[in-house]
């Protein structure tokens, strides 16, 4: 493992600058997470945060909506914007040598966007016919709403809103978001590449230095129930979604959460590719994944499958969940300690990769876990830590949900 | 970076762009074969057959090719297109031996009866599963349209009947017929030692049977049309359109390209500011596709379905203004920008120079560095560009939607 350069600077209004200097690259990225997320939609506006993420870039500070995506284009920025659950999250790549510029760019982008009310129309309707196409894709479907139903509300909530909410939005709710979750403490920029942390600091003083903080916003929690459900769909397979408890990143155990899915899920070695796919032919796609909030964490499941073979998919998906605590193989264990290292190591070949890493790992952990404590981590794993875990953490009080053409029965003993 | 190539004595071609400040390699063997190279009888036997290649030999079972490649912690993976069915694997340097004998055996499966049966029912799956994906469907049955009656219009997947009913023996026909050394490219991006790559070559590649397969590669005329696929439930319309564009041998492919980009790129394009960012569609873009001796401008809307025809229009007239007065400096300038960084940024991976470096040499037996890549997008001129839309001007010839709708009129 290559020795990584980070440097952090908060500035007095409470943004946090991330760097990791990448000396072997031509490029450079960087990833703004500003704490404006879905959780902050006003409660029945749902989508705003969705809708904002839009409308930031229809014009910012000296430029117009067609100045700025020129200027953008020419500097060569692959850009990104979108409102994610914690964070509406502004990111791009691009030569190293146009960093600086684009980053001033997007400074107006955060401060003094337009938010032009004749482009809310626009910004709408977009919004809406993404949604209308996700409900012609059930396959992605699923994992939203199976989202919904095992966390509590506003976490569980789609960060793209749905329907129903998204129709209460105005270019005036829109403006008010910004107003009241635009702020720098807790906004995080992170910048990976080919740069050099003092210029970089340098132009994030000047850019968001004179930023007024003001009070965090709030929102109230309403709790989910754990339920199993089915949404009907004329679709050709039965797409299955599964939902169990587990950690956050930020937990001490969270590396043995992560193996414990390596096990299921890392992989095409692994427990539901080998007993759902490749033994029985039930489905073409079938995954876990650990999915974490700042405080809490599940295990996410999919398998996708056709109908008359929908029931037996699901129980023998069920199986291999509740089985996992009857013991875990050395081998399996590291096969999985495997592919981390050479995940961790590709990492260090992509500035997009380690920018957004930083960032999360600052917004998660107020710290930077470098690739090779990372990678300690996880070699220093044994099998009883890991089954430690799936005993505390065991695969029950599942969170079931089907879309497809019929409804499927839960036949597993829980305890 | 340096450029290497050889041709083993049975044949197999091997090419490697080594640079030893990465951190990874990359090796995919790429195989000159794919659905237009099938029959009726056999459709999606290539895809079929990319699914069988990871079932094992008389050396590895099913079961130790996935252990292994996840011992090394290997991303991996294969591809089947129309032309190429692709083999891969992005590695840690020290991992290369194993990765690359692994890799090259299970290019020669066994091919089991009880295997292929199994394996028979994960395609089925596969089929069922693009079938819930309406942009998928609507994209295959365009190939198929435009391309009927030429090979490009087979499907890769196949349909449930020919997969079905596909007997193990078919596919040991077709696999013996079409993976032979002059149908395989083997090329290596990243950090790996020369000759240590052709010591692995002649080891684990040194027997494979020579020769190779012909296939006709004579431009499609296509001669299009309309299609509507209903889905009384659905919401969203979705339409394919193609039209003709320069074949993978032809030099006006980096000036369709580029085209694509200042008309159809996903932002800061014609169709963009005209259709997306005012909220008429939710996607609005336009590509560009090469293949063997043909090639596609590819259009993709996405809207609501009322307002398909007006902008299939709006589609048309943006194409029609183009075709007549091109485009400005202005657009061309911003675009080279764009595409430069997007050349940089992929090179920086090796995973991201294999596909490169592979392509290039599949389709035309050449090499092309990231800096020969540069040097022909800074020289690229308007005239390039109208001497492109002279011979192969945007149209919408072929179209195919799915939704809710029943019908489409639309004027192109």
């Amino acid at each position: 493992m290559n020795p990584q350069t980070i440097q952090t600077h908060r500035l007095p209004n409470g943004l946090t600058l991330v760097v990791e200097e990448m000396p072997n690259v031509q490029s450079a990225s960087f990833s703004i997470l500003v704490p404006a997320g879905s959780v902050y939609d006003p409660p029945g506006h749902n989508g705003t945060a969705s809708i904002l993420s839009d409308m930031l870039t229809r014009g910012a500070g000296e430029r117009d909506s067609k100045q700025l995506s020129m200027d953008l284009d020419n500097l060569g920025v692959q850009r990104h914007e979108s409102a994610s659950i914690n964070f509406i999250s502004i990111g791009g790549a691009t030569i190293a040598e146009n960093l600086p510029t684009a980053l001033r760019i997007y400074g107006d982008v955060i401060l003094k966007p337009h938010l032009p009310a004749d482009q809310f129309p626009a910004s709408m309707a977009g919004a809406e016919q993404a949604l209308r196409s996700l409900d012609d894709e059930p396959r992605q479907k699923v994992i939203l709403e199976l989202r919904r139903r095992c966390y509590d509300s506003p976490w569980g909530l789609p960060s793209e809103g749905d329907l129903e909410g998204l129709k209460s939005n105005t270019a005036d709710s829109v403006r008010a978001h910004h107003e009241r979750c635009f702020l720098p403490e807790g906004t995080i920029i992170g910048v990976a590449g080919k740069i050099s942390f003092a210029e970089i600091a340098e132009v994030v003083e000047e850019v968001f230095g004179e930023w007024q903080t003001k009070p965090a916003p709030t929102f109230e929690t309403v709790p989910h129930k754990t339920v199993q459900d089915h949404i009907h769909h004329d679709s050709t397979q039965t797409h299955i979604g599964i939902a169990y408890n587990s950690v956050p990143y930020k937990a001490d155990d969270y590396y043995a959460a992560w193996a414990a899915v390596g096990v299921l899920s890392g992989g095409m070695s692994s427990r539901l590719f080998t007993e759902v796919r490749e033994k029985r032919g039930l489905c073409y796609s079938v995954f876990a994944s650990l999915n974490s909030l700042p405080d809490e964490g599940r295990v996410l499941c999919y398998a996708g499958t056709t109908t008359e073979r929908a029931q037996e998919t699901l129980d023998v998906t069920l199986q291999e969940l509740v089985r996992l605590k009857d013991g875990i193989e050395d081998r399996e264990l590291d096969r999985c300690k495997a592919r981390a290292k050479s995940s961790l190591i590709m990492q260090q070949e992509s500035t997009g990769a380690r920018a957004s890493s930083i960032a999360r790992d600052w917004y998660h952990l107020g710290e930077i876990r470098t690739l090779e404590v990372v990678r300690e981590k996880i070699e220093s794993l044994t099998v009883p830590q890991v089954l430690e875990h799936v005993n505390n953490y065991p695969a029950r009080d599942f969170t079931i949900l089907t879309i497809g053409p019929e409804a499927l029965e839960v036949n597993v003993e829980v305890s | 970076m340096k450029f290497h190539e050889q041709r083993t004595a049975n044949g197999l071609q091997l090419v490697a762009e080594l640079n030893p400040n990465v951190q990874s390699v990359g090796i995919g063997f790429f195989v000159r074969t794919g659905s237009r190279d099938e029959t009726t009888d056999v459709s999606g036997v290539s895809h079929f057959l990319e699914h069988m290649v990871f079932k094992g030999t008389e050396k590895y079972t099913a079961e130790d090719v996935n252990r292994i490649f996840d011992e090394v912690g290997a991303k991996y993976n294969a591809s089947t297109s129309e032309e190429i069915t692709l083999f891969y694997a992005a590695i840690l340097p020290e991992y290369l031996p194993q990765t690359f004998e692994l890799l090259a055996d299970i290019l020669y499966p066994s091919l089991r009866v009880e295997d292929f049966d199994m394996e028979k029912q994960v395609i089925l799956e596969e089929i069922g599963m693009y079938d819930d994906l309406p942009t998928f469907t609507a994209y295959e049955q365009a190939m198929q349209d435009h391309f009927a009656g030429h090979p490009l219009g087979r499907s890769i997947l196949g349909t449930t009947d020919s997969v079905g009913e596909l007997p193990a023996e078919k596919m040991q026909q077709y696999h013996a017929d079409h993976y032979k050394t002059g149908n395989i490219t083997l090329a290596v991006a990243g950090n790996a030692n020369w000759d240590e790559l052709l010591a692995l070559t002649e080891k684990h590649c040194g027997h494979w049977p020579s020769g190779s397969h012909e296939r006709p590669t004579d431009e499609a005329r296509p001669v299009g049309g309309v299609k509507v696929i209903t889905k009384p439930n659905s919401i969203q319309q979705h339409v394919m359109q193609m039209s003709p564009a320069p074949p993978a041998h032809n030099e006006l492919r980096f000036a369709s390209e580029l085209l694509s980009v200042i008309v159809g790129d996903d932002s800061g394009s014609r169709m963009f500011w005209d259709m997306v960012d005012t909220g008429l569609a939710e996607v609005c873009e336009l590509g560009y596709n090469e293949y063997d001796g043909s090639g596609t401008y590819l259009t993709y809307l996405g809207c609501d379905p009322d307002k398909t025809a007006e902008n299939l229009q709006r589609i048309h007239a943006i194409y029609e203004a183009v075709n007549r007065s091109g485009v400005t400096q202005t657009e061309l300038e911003q675009a080279k920008n764009k595409v430069t960084s997007r050349i940089v940024l992929r090179s920086e991976r090796p995973m991201g120079r294999l596909s490169s470096l592979g392509g290039n040499w599949v389709y035309r037996q050449e090499y092309r560095s990231v800096a020969d890549d540069l040097k022909v997008l800074k020289e690229m001129t308007l005239d390039d560009i109208h001497n492109l839309l002279e011979v192969y001007p945007l149209g919408q010839l072929t179209t195919v939607t799915i939704g809710p709708l029943e019908s489409l009129e639309f004027k192109a």
